[in-house]
C-alpha cells in the first residue's frame, strides 16, 4: 500500500484552522470591545485602530475556511487513494467500494461528519465575512460568534475526535468498506444536506445574538438575516424528506419514518426554525415578539447542538449507532457554554427587546402566528420529551422503557392536524384585527370545500365509525383530507383574487396574471406555495390510513393479489460482484390483468475487506400517484429454501415526495426578488421624473385587495 | 336583543367555537379504537433483537427473534387473555423496553400526561396573554389616541427616515 503524505496535511490543516478561528474568536472580540463606547474611553486609541484590528480578525476567519478546506480535501484524498494507513478510511471504505461512496465516506462516521460540520460552518462564515459589507459591525459580531462555534468543533477534531489518527503497527490490505445502507444515491445527497441545515441555523443564531449583544437599533437585522435562514430551512427539509425517502427505498420495512432519536433530532430545529419564520414577520411587521423571537433562534441553535449530543453521546439508544462515541462531554460543555451566554446576553440585554405594540384582536394574523407558534413549540417539546423520556424513566424506575411510533403517532398526529387547520385559517386573517363580514368573506369557499370534500369520502367508504378495524386511523385521514380540501381552496382562492385584480389592470388572460402576481409578491405568493406544498405532504401522510400488506414465499409461477394488482413471479436468481451477493426475485406485475412492469427485488450481501457479511434490502417500488406497489425479497425460508416476498401497497404517498418538490419551488419563489415591483416602482420615478401624477402610492399592488 | 345576538356570533366567538369543536374531534380520535387485534397489539411491541423495529415491521435477514415472538403473541391471542395480560406477558419475559411505548401505568403514564398537560397550558397561556395584551393596548389606546405609526404599524416616536424605507417594504412583502 503506498504512503501518501495526506493525513499530515489534513493534520496540520486542522491545526492551522483552530489558530485561525481562535485568532478570529479572540482578537475579533476584542477589537469589538476596543470599538464600543466603553472600550474607546478606557483604551483611548482611535476607532480606526480597533477597525484595523478587527480586519485582521476577519482574514483570519476567511484563512481557516482555506485551512478546513484543505482538510476535507485531505480525508478525500485519502479516501479515494485508499489509505488505509489512516483509521477512519480502513473503517468506512475499502478498495472496491463505488467512487461516489468513496466520497461520501467523507460523512459516514464519527470524525468525518464532525469535520463536515465544520468545514460547512467555515463555508457559512467565508459567505458572511465575504459579504460584511452589508453592515460592518454586525456582522464582525456575527463573525466572532461563529467562530466561537467553529472552534469548539476544530477543537474536538484537533483533540477529542481527529479523522486523521493513524494507528501503529502494518497498514490494512483493505479497508472495512462503508456500511451497505449507506451505499445508496440518496445517501450521498442526504448528510450533506441535513448538516447544511443543521449548521446553516448558526447564521442566523449569531446574527440575532450579535444583534443582541451589540443592541442593534431596528429589525434590519431580521432582513439580512432573512435569505440565511429561508435557505437553511430548506436545506433541512430537502435534507429530512431524502432521509425519509432513503429509509423508505433501501430499509425496506414499509415505512418512512421511525421516530428514531436521530430522526427526532433533526425534527426539533425544523420544528422550531419553521416557527421562526413566521414568528419573525411579527417582528418586521409590527415590532412585536422580540424576545420570543431571539429564544427562538437561540432554541433552534441549541437543538441542532442537542440533537448532535443525544445521538452521539450514547444517551439515547438509536439504530444510527454507526455514530455513537464518547464525544458527549464536549457537547456537553458546549452546549452549557452556548446556553449561558445566550441567557446572560439576554439577561443584560432585555430592555432592547421592549415590543413596540401589542396584540390587538384574538382574530388576527398575529394570534393565528402566535398559536401556529404554540402550536409547532409543543410538537417540538412532544418529540423532545419523547426522546429523553426513556432516560427519565431509568432515572425514576430504575428501567428503561421504548418511546416508539405508537407514542409519537398518537400524540402528534393530532397535533400536527391542528396545525394543518391553522395553515388554512392564518393567511385568511388580516393583520391587527379582522372584521366579522371579512371573515364571512374569506371563509365561506374553504368551509364548503371541506364539508363537501368531508361528504364525498364518507359516501366513497371512508367511514370510520364503520371502520372497527381501523377507526383511529380513519378518523384521521378523513380529518387531514378534510382540512386539507379547505386550505387548498383558500389557498387558489387568495391566488384568484390577486390574479383577476391584475387582468383587471392588465388585460392579460388569469394563468399570465397569476404568473405576474407572484412575480410582483414573491415572499408572500412563495409562501402560499409552500403552505400548498405542506398540505399536499399531509395528503400524502394520511394515505397511510389504507395500508395494506401481503407476505408469502413465492418460486416460479406464483401469483400474489394486493388492491387491483397481481404479481407472477418469474424467477428467483443469484448474481455476484466484486462488492456484494445479491439474490433477487423477478415479478411481473399486472394491474386489473394489464401488465404493468417487471419488478425485482433484492437481498443483497455485502463482504467487504475482513469484516464479517452485511446483508442489505434493495427495494423493488412502483410509484404512481394513485398508490406505490413496495415489494420486498425478505429472505429465504431455511426449511423450504423458498425466497419470502412481501408487497405493500401504499395508497397517495408519492405525494409526500412531490409535496416537497412543491415547498422547494415556492422557497426558490420567496427567496427570489420582486422583479415586476421593481419596474413598475421604476416607472412611477419616470412618470414623476417627467412631472406626471405616479400611478398611486405605494404603487399598482396596493390595489390587490387582501383580507 | 338584536346586540346581545351580535355579541354572541362575534369573531371571539366563532374561533372559540372552531377551536373548541376541533379539540373535541381531536380527543375523541385520541380515544378511538384500533385494528385487529394481532395487528394493533403486534405494533405495539418491539422486537427484540435491538433492531430498533416494531415487531410486526423487523424485517432483517436472519432475526433470531421476531418469527417466535410472532409465534408467541399468536398464542398469547389464542389464549383469549385481555390486551393488557399479554403485554404484561411480553413484558414479564423480554423486560420493559419490549413495549412499543410507555403503556404500564404508574410512571408511564407521565409520557403520555405531560405533552397533553403542556399543550392545554400553553393554549390557555397563550389566550391569557393575548387578552392582557389586547386589554393594554385599548387602555393605551384609550390614554393616548393620538398615537398611530407613519405606516400604522410602528409608533410614529419608533420610526426614523432611514428605517422608513425598510420598514414600507416589510409591509409590502408581508401585505394580506
Amino acid at each position: 500500500m503506498i504512503s501518501h503524505p495526506m493525513p499530515e496535511f489534513g493534520s496540520y490543516s486542522l491545526l492551522l484552522a483552530l489558530i485561525f478561528t481562535g485568532y478570529n474568536l479572540l482578537v475579533g472580540g476584542f477589537a469589538l470591545w476596543g470599538g464600543s463606547p466603553s472600550g474607546l474611553r478606557i483604551t483611548r486609541r482611535p476607532e480606526a485602530v480597533w477597525n484595523r484590528i478587527g480586519e485582521t480578525a476577519r482574514r483570519a476567519g476567511i484563512a481557516s475556511f482555506v485551512a478546513l478546506c484543505c482538510a476535507a480535501f485531505a480525508l478525500v484524498w485519502a479516501a479515494f487513494t485508499n489509505d488505509f494507513s489512516v483509521e477512519y478510511i480502513r473503517a468506512h471504505s475499502n478498495i472496491a467500494l463505488n467512487p461516489a461512496y468513496k466520497f461520501a465516506a467523507l460523512w459516514s462516521g464519527q470524525e468525518g461528519s464532525l469535520l463536515l460540520w465544520a468545514f460547512l460552518l467555515s463555508a457559512y462564515g467565508f459567505v458572511l465575512r465575504v459579504r460584511h459589507r452589508v453592515d460592518v459591525r454586525l456582522s464582525a459580531f456575527a463573525s466572532v460568534i461563529l467562530s466561537g462555534v467553529q472552534f469548539f468543533f476544530v477543537l474536538l477534531l484537533c483533540v477529542g475526535a481527529p479523522p486523521f489518527s493513524t494507528p501503529p503497527g502494518p497498514v490494512p490490505a483493505d479497508g472495512a468498506g462503508l456500511n451497505p445502507l449507506l451505499q445508496y444515491p440518496e445517501m450521498v445527497m442526504h448528510p450533506p444536506l441535513l448538516y447544511l441545515g443543521y449548521v446553516g441555523f448558526s447564521v442566523p443564531f449569531a446574527f440575532a445574538l450579535g444583534a443582541l449583544m451589540m443592541r442593534y437599533p431596528g429589525e434590519k437585522w431580521i432582513h439580512i438575516t432573512r435569505r440565511w435562514t429561508m435557505v437553511t430551512w430548506l436545506f433541512l427539509t430537502v435534507g429530512i424528506f431524502m432521509g425519509a425517502h432513503w429509509a423508505y427505498s433501501v430499509l425496506g420495512w414499509g415505512g418512512y419514518w421511525g421516530w428514531d432519536p436521530v430522526e427526532n433530532a433533526s425534527l426539533m430545529p425544523w420544528l422550531t426554525g419553521t416557527a421562526f419564520l413566521h414568528s419573525v414577520m411579527m417582528q418586521e411587521k409590527r415590532g412585536m415578539m422580540k424576545n420570543w423571537n431571539v429564544w427562538l433562534i437561540f432554541s433552534t441553535f441549541l437543538l441542532t447542538i442537542l440533537g448532535t449530543l443525544l445521538t452521539r453521546s450514547g444517551a439515547v439508544a438509536s439504530v444510527h449507532a454507526f455514530a455513537q462515541s464518547a464525544i458527549g462531554a464536549w457537547f456537553y460543555t458546549f452546549i452549557v457554554i452556548a446556553f449561558a451566554v445566550c441567557l446572560f446576553t439576554f439577561f443584560f440585554q432585555r430592555d432592547h427587546l421592549k415590543s413596540e405594540n401589542k396584540l390587538e384582536s384574538l382574530v388576527s394574523r398575529e394570534s393565528s402566528f402566535l398559536f401556529n407558534n404554540l402550536i409547532l413549540l409543543v410538537a417540538c417539546f412532544t418529540v423532545l420529551w419523547g426522546t429523553l423520556f426513556p432516560v427519565l424513566s431509568e432515572y425514576v424506575q430504575g428501567s428503561k422503557v421504548t418511546v416508539g411510533a405508537p407514542f409519537y403517532n398518537r400524540v402528534n398526529i393530532p397535533i400536527g392536524l391542528f396545525l394543518l387547520f391553522l395553515t388554512g385559517i392564518g393567511p385568511l386573517l388580516a393583520w391587527r384585527s379582522t372584521s366579522l363580514r371579512s371573515i364571512r368573506r374569506n371563509f365561506i369557499l374553504p368551509s364548503i370545500a371541506m364539508a363537501a370534500t368531508a361528504i364525498a369520502l364518507m359516501i366513497s367508504g371512508v367511514r370510520p365509525w364503520n371502520d372497527g378495524d381501523d377507526m383511529q386511523s380513519t378518523l384521521f385521514s378523513l380529518v387531514a383530507f378534510t382540512l386539507s380540501a379547505g386550505v387548498i381552496t383558500a389557498i387558489v382562492e387568495e391566488f384568484l383574487r390577486g390574479a383577476n385584480v391584475v387582468r383587471t389592470q392588465t388585460g392579460k388572460n388569469i394563468l399570465s396574471s397569476t404568473v405576474l402576481l407572484v412575480r410582483r409578491n414573491t415572499r408572500r405568493y412563495g409562501g402560499y406555495i409552500i403552505h400548498f406544498g405542506i398540505v399536499v405532504m399531509f395528503i400524502g401522510i394520511a394515505g397511510g390510513a389504507f395500508d395494506q400488506a401481503r407476505e408469502m414465499e413465492m418460486s416460479y409461477g406464483d401469483t400474489l393479489s394486493i388492491g387491483g394488482y397481481t404479481l407472477i413471479c418469474r424467477s428467483i436468481t443469484q448474481d455476484s460482484t466484486p462488492n456484494y451477493d445479491t439474490n433477487f426475485a423477478v415479478l411481473d406485475e399486472y394491474h386489473n390483468g394489464k401488465f404493468v412492469k417487471q419488478l425485482s427485488p433484492e437481498k443483497r450481501t455485502y463482504f467487504p475487506g475482513t469484516d464479517h457479511e452485511q446483508p442489505s434490502t434493495i427495494v423493488a417500488l412502483h410509484s404512481t400517484a394513485q398508490a406505490d406497489l413496495y415489494t420486498v425479497f425478505e429472505g429465504t425460508n431455511p426449511d423450504t429454501g423458498r425466497p419470502i416476498i412481501k408487497v405493500i401497497l401504499h395508497p397517495l404517498i408519492a405525494w409526500i415526495w412531490i409535496g416537497v418538490v412543491i415547498v422547494v419551488v415556492g422557497t426558490f419563489i420567496a427567496l427570489a426578488p420582486n422583479l415586476v415591483r421593481t419596474a413598475v416602482r421604476q416607472r412611477q420615478e419616470e412618470l414623476a421624473a417627467v412631472g406626471h401624477a405616479p400611478l398611486g402610492v405605494p404603487g399598482v399592488l396596493a390595489k390587490v385587495p387582501h383580507a | 336583543m338584536r346586540k346581545l345576538t351580535h355579541a354572541r356570533h362575534g369573531p371571539v366567538f366563532w374561533a372559540r367555537t372552531v377551536q373548541t369543536a376541533l379539540l373535541c374531534l381531536i380527543t375523541m380520535a385520541m380515544l378511538g379504537a384500533g385494528q385487529s387485534r394481532f395487528d394493533r397489539i403486534g405494533h405495539e411491541l418491539m422486537c427484540s433483537c435491538s433492531c430498533g423495529q416494531v415487531l410486526l415491521e423487523c424485517n432483517h435477514v436472519g432475526c433470531p427473534d421476531s418469527a417466535r415472538m410472532i409465534d408467541e403473541l399468536r398464542a398469547q391471542l389464542a389464549t383469549g387473555n385481555s390486551d393488557t395480560q399479554i403485554q404484561q406477558w411480553f413484558v414479564t419475559k423480554y423486560g420493559a423496553t419490549v413495549l412499543a411505548a410507555p403503556m404500564r401505568g404508574g410512571f408511564d403514564n407521565v409520557a403520555w400526561i405531560v405533552p397533553i398537560g403542556v399543550f392545554l397550558l400553553a393554549t390557555i397561556g397563550t389566550f391569557v396573554v393575548v387578552w392582557l395584551w389586547k386589554r393594554r393596548a385599548l387602555a393605551m389606546a384609550a390614554s393616548m389616541p393620538a398615537v398611530g405609526g407613519v405606516l400604522g404599524e410602528f409608533p410614529a416616536s419608533q420610526s426614523n427616515p432611514q428605517d422608513a424605507a425598510l420598514r414600507e417594504r416589510i409591509r409590502r412583502e408581508t401585505e394580506y
